[in-house]
């Protein structure tokens, strides 16, 4: 194949060359800029922060420090017995354990059914009124931006210690992760079930029944997994304000320092975490796959 | 408009039959699946012994509560100034944390994408620590950096940097294995070396998609954030936790409005960015 090669005229080539080299500059400028702002503002938060680069030089080895004094002692001709003796509270920490997903599950179902609800009152496509929308997305905005912990904090003192104020916390933090989550899904649905249905005289509950659930329930189970397995780690640290699981043990093996126990604990826990992470990750997939060839 | 008559609707069914019969199979799935879902959680009820009738005299303290709470009130100007330096330090905390965390992930995060470095047991052994550094919740860093550093927000933003260290790593990798391999094809076809198709042909494709999800972190950070000082490690949170421990509900709420003005902020500032960057595309 043969192909004319383009010749410019050297007043054109420099027109270009020149544009070219203040595109490029441009572009530098710009990122100098950038640069310098973000270090401005590193610097105005490191101020703010308190860092103190010093003293983390000086105390940064008590952080391996620490990780060695947690690391259990194991010798080589009593492996077993260090093992016992290391995870010597396993049966009460299994329970522990137990407790803690349990009161993650129950957050998660009853903050997903809550936010289930809500969602299609802060969608805009599905409700005429603006002020239906507006105060239902200010509701949803509000029990996600207060972390479930100040919530644990104030419902312990309100219901007394337990796994209830955990519980109703996760929940509350859930409608409103999930609440906005799921209506994100349900604006960008497509919106010609929906009209079908309102065409055939559909009332409002059999419109969203009929022409909006069935679009995005797998979405919803997706969402609602992915916010189970944040909801484990959130599980597990719930116990620091007394609001049930094995964070009250964890805390108090810290503040303690019965060391071991700490090791214990928390490989426990990063171990459940990652066994959730795997399980709700497979399912994720298998629906969303499922979806990509149904559809 | 017409309506259908009875006939016609019997003859639709008998012309397709198969959508008018009912799915006995995903319907008893769907039972089945509910059923379970249902017994779990009164399962959890029995186990957890969750107290009903607490519930009613809780609800009557939490309505107290709220009453005391209004109007939002922090005391006096003295308490309103050192509660906005309190959000001044969550807000570093959240931003200085998010960049550590994310200039630490950005090599990490390399060596744990399969594009990049190819090597089995790299890409094992990295994508295994970040994991087990995402299965510590922030909290317990706070915790463990509380006892390095003492009390303060300096605690906090290197929590912050653990806990992100994780997140970004997984994220990041992420993205870089999404990217599209043909650019850094080019840049080896035309006699680059490893290093440089990475840099050219794989950094400023990933650039931008890493940049927002730096940015989406770091509002959810300073929500995070709020949540450290409960330990010890500074910012907002540990005047919150002091106030809700005291009963002053009325400076409780003001705190609470502080956080909830704060992070929309923030959320407003960052998806702003966000656009700017990448355009509307959905951050993964």
């Amino acid at each position: 194949m043969r192909t004319a090669v383009p010749e410019f005229p050297e007043a054109r080539l420099r027109e270009l060359a020149d544009r070219y080299a203040a595109a490029v500059a441009a572009k530098r400028r710009r990122i100098w800029l950038g640069s310098a702002v973000l270090i401005a503002a590193a610097l105005a938060a490191g101020w703010m922060g308190d860092v103190d680069l010093w003293k983390f030089a000086e105390n940064f080895w008590r952080f391996p420090a620490y990780f060695a004094s947690i690391a259990p002692t194991f010798s080589f001709s009593s492996a077993w017995n260090d093992l016992s003796e290391w995870l010597w509270g396993l049966p009460r920490w299994t329970l522990l354990l137990g407790d803690t997903l349990l009161i993650a599950y129950m957050g998660t179902l009853s903050g997903a059914i809550c936010g289930f609800v809500l969602c299609f009152l802060a969608s805009a496509n599905l409700v005429r009124s603006r002020t239906i929308v507006f105060v239902t997305r200010r509701l949803l905005e509000f029990c996600r931006t207060v972390p479930d912990i100040v919530f644990a904090l104030i419902f312990v003192l309100a219901f007394g210690l337990g796994p209830l104020p955990g519980v109703l916390a996760i929940a509350i933090h859930t409608t409103g992760a999930l609440g906005k989550q799921f209506a994100e899904v349900v604006e960008n649905i497509d919106n010609k079930p929906v009209e079908g249905v309102a065409a055939s005289g559909g009332s409002w509950i059999q419109i969203v029944r009929f022409g909006a659930v069935p679009q995005v329930l797998s979405n919803f189970v997706s969402y609602a997994l992915l916010r189970f397995e944040i909801n484990v780690r959130g599980a597990a640290v719930m116990g620091f304000v007394g609001a049930g699981g094995i964070g009250q043990d964890l805390i108090e093996a810290v503040r303690k320092f019965y060391y071991s126990d700490v090791s214990a604990i928390l490989l426990l826990i990063i171990v459940t975490v990652m066994l959730f992470d795997f399980i709700t990750e497979r399912v994720r997939h298998r629906l969303l796959g499922l979806e990509g060839t149904g559809a | 408009m017409k309506s259908f008559s009875s006939d016609a609707q019997a003859a639709i069914v008998e012309r397709y039959p198969s959508h008018f019969r009912p799915d006995w199979w995903s319907r008893a799935k769907i039972t089945i699946g509910l059923g379970t879902a249902v017994a779990l959680f009164l399962f959890g009820i029995a186990q957890l012994d969750i107290p009903f009738h607490r519930l009613s005299d809780g609800l009557a303290r939490l309505g107290g509560f709220l009453r005391l709470m209004l109007p939002p009130d922090p005391g006096s100007w003295a308490e309103a100034l050192k509660y906005l330096n309190a959000l001044g330090e969550t807000v570093s905390i959240a931003f200085l944390g998010t960049l550590g965390g994310a200039l630490l992930a950005l090599p990490v995060a390399l060596l744990a994408a399969r594009n990049v470095v190819a090597n089995r047991i790299v890409h094992f052994f990295s994508r295994r620590s970040l994991d087990t550094i995402r299965g510590v919740d922030i909290l317990i860093w706070a915790l463990i950096w509380v006892g390095v550093v003492g009390l303060g927000p300096f605690a906090g933003i290197l929590a912050v940097i653990c806990s992100d260290f994780g997140t970004f790593g997984k994220l990041f990798s992420e993205a870089i294995e999404a990217a599209d391999k043909n650019p850094a094809e080019g840049v080896r076809s035309a006699g680059g070396n490893h290093l440089h198709s990475v840099r050219f042909g794989l950094l400023p494709q990933v650039f931008p998609i890493l940049l927002s999800q730096v940015l989406y972190y770091f509002e959810s950070n300073t929500r995070s954030a709020t949540i450290i000082g409960i330990v010890g490690a500074g910012g907002i949170g540990l005047q919150l936790a002091e106030q809700i421990r005291v009963l002053e509900w009325q400076k409780v709420s003001f705190l609470i409005l502080l956080i909830l003005i704060a992070v929309s902020a923030i959320d407003w500032i960052s998806g702003k960015l966000r656009f700017a960057i990448i355009g509307r595309r959905a951050v993964a």
